[in-house]
């Protein structure tokens, strides 16, 4: 037995070494004084001052904030609806065809999703006018079609475990359905859908392949500026750049994370206590 | 208020919370796919948008269609795009079963620590799932570079003379798509080890199983769904990585990824790269199917 976890142990320290290693690394280097990544030339912030000085990086870095805002809050109410309907509303015509829309863009190619938007795009430019030109408006659409699925998936989840007795009880007593709905469901499941917002919000920023296939003239994303810079090699201020990002989320994430666990506790508590 | 408009009220909101994201996705995810399929029948021509419309109205006003099985065939005669599909099935492959080999024993320490270590554990295995895919891609381009750490650490160990040639190779892309996708591998194990019941396999033990026969007849076969989850998680989006072959792999790492973004980006040739994503479509229907099938029945059994 005890070999057992040891085996187990060294398999989780290699496992988030190889996780972590390369972006502690590049954070590290991110205040190297050289140009040169592997040569330490002392401390630096000089990368910081000239990622701040970048009108194009910070010109991009808005419009993604801008683009992730609008396309996670529309994603949170269409996934939304889109787990009710999967958990809540019985058989319809389509389900099946429903659930599978629902699950194809979680797995679908980048390249796959990307390329079959843009044609839509353009299609119905040549048919109906719109949309008169590509840029942030058919990047948001993009956006919220792909991340609704992973908000569906985790509203869903959620939905599935929640107590259906207080929704009954509510219905028993005479509740029109969209009012339990509003009522009843909506707070039980808003911590899934806080979730889902901040994962639509990441998937969006994020995103490259999607973008540059739906994108038009004027509209750069933070994800296109940065593959431009780096297809070539390592950037120096990217590394400023990407040792910011991460540091946010991942401090975001770890706060998030703790609250919901201290939040499942007070659950397990009060659920004991009222036993 | 009379019962009739609250009937009608309850009618209209059930439509409204199935077809608001059903005709949304309609719209925006199946209908591009057919319209794919269509235009990989069109000819390419020098023009906005380069080809030929399918349906020509002008032209005789009974809306005559054109088709071509030219992009097809040329697939089909050029070797670079079957050696493409090739590789790129072979890496993502290769790359599932690498993630498989280390996700696996991870999950399974996960899922057997204690409740606070384990929250712990496993929010270490989301957080780089948050962090920008594009920049942990690009942190391995400084570490595999000519200069890079690894170099530097082999050389000074002695290991080798001269620095190797890491980046833009093969290898670096089979690292970068581990790298990337661990955590979609691990997530699906974890949550079907951390549910297995754990009398039967002290049962097993009492009975006098030793813990190697334990995993081999117990704990494998009962965590076979979240084996199926996460090799499909990993190699259908692996298949058609773009990003990573191009930031890590050589100037002739063929994935078929990439080759659709250059024909559509570089040649400019739409058709071609409709008739790639048709086809990549069609290699990847089987698997698609069956991610679906787990999604459905995971569903139904969280219901129950």
């Amino acid at each position: 037995m005890r070999q057992r976890s040891t085996f187990l142990f060294t398999t989780l320290a290699f496992g988030y070494a190889f996780l972590y290693l390369p972006i502690v690394i590049l954070m590290v280097y991110s205040f190297n004084d050289s140009r040169i990544q592997s040569v330490w030339n002392g401390f630096s912030l000089r990368w910081y001052s000239s990622l701040f000085n970048n009108a194009q990086v910070i010109d991009a870095a808005l419009l993604s904030l801008q683009i992730a805002l609008i396309s996670a809050t529309i994603a949170t109410v269409l996934g939304t609806l889109a787990g009710l309907s999967m958990t809540h509303m019985g058989r319809f015509k389509g389900r099946l065809l429903f659930t599978g829309l629902i699950a194809a863009p979680l797995i679908m190619p980048e390249v796959i999703t990307g390329l079959s938007l843009l044609l839509v795009f353009v299609s119905t430019e040549q048919l109906i006018g719109w949309p008169e030109s590509r840029g942030t408006m058919t990047i948001i659409i993009a956006h919220i079609t792909f991340s609704m699925a992973f908000v569906a998936v985790i509203v869903q989840s959620r939905l599935s475990t929640v107590d259906k007795s207080l929704e009954e009880a509510a219905m028993d007593l005479g509740g029109r359905p969209y009012r339990v709905a509003i009522d009843i469901t909506l707070p039980l499941i808003a911590p899934a859908m806080v979730a889902g917002w901040l994962l639509a919000f990441t998937l969006s920023l994020d995103d490259l392949v999607i973008a540059s296939f739906v994108s038009g003239p004027g509209a750069s994303t933070l994800p296109m500026v940065i593959f431009s810079k780096v297809r070539l090699g390592v950037a120096p201020d990217i590394n400023a750049l990407a040792t910011l990002i991460i540091t946010v989320v991942g401090i975001g994430v770890v706060i998030a994370g703790f609250v919901m666990q201290r939040r499942e506790r007070a659950r397990i508590t009060e659920y004991k206590a009222t036993r | 208020m009379n019962k009739r408009y609250g009937e009608t009220a309850d009618k209209a909101w059930r439509s409204f919370v199935i077809y608001l994201p059903y005709v949304w996705l309609l719209l925006f995810f199946l209908t591009p796919f057919l319209i794919v399929f269509k235009i990989s029948f069109s000819d390419p021509v020098i023009a906005q948008p380069p080809f030929t419309p399918l349906f020509d109205w002008a032209r005789n006003g009974m809306g005559a269609v054109y088709i071509t099985f030219d992009n097809f065939l040329f697939l089909f005669e050029d070797d670079l795009y079957w050696m493409s599909y090739l590789k790129s099935v072979r890496v993502a492959a290769f790359s599932t079963l690498c993630c498989l080999l280390i996700g696996y024993p991870m999950a399974y320490a996960i899922a057997r620590a204690d409740t606070t270590t384990r929250n712990i554990l496993l929010l270490l295995v989301i957080l780089p799932f948050w962090t920008s895919f594009l920049l942990r891609v690009y942190a391995w381009m400084g570490m595999l570079s000519t200069n890079g750490l690894i170099n530097k650490g082999l050389l000074s160990l002695g290991f080798i003379d001269e620095p190797m040639k890491l980046l833009y190779t093969d290898f670096a892309v089979y690292l970068g798509i581990v790298y990337s996708y661990l955590p979609f591998m691990i997530l699906p194990l974890y949550a079907t080890l951390q549910k297995l019941d754990l009398s039967i396999h002290e049962a097993a033990s009492d009975l006098g199983a030793t813990p190697f026969r334990v995993f081999i007849d117990i704990t494998l076969p009962m965590s076979v769904t979240g084996i199926i989850a996460g090799c499909l998680l990993v190699f259908i989006p692996a298949i058609g990585e773009y990003v990573i072959p191009t930031l890590l792999g050589g100037e002739d790492s063929l994935m078929i990824g990439r080759q659709l973004f250059n024909e559509f980006f570089e040649n400019r040739d739409w058709p071609v790269a409709s008739a790639v994503a048709t086809i990549l479509l069609f290699i990847l229907v089987i698997p698609i199917m069956l991610f679906q099938r787990y999604q459905i029945t995971a569903g139904t059994n969280a219901n129950e």
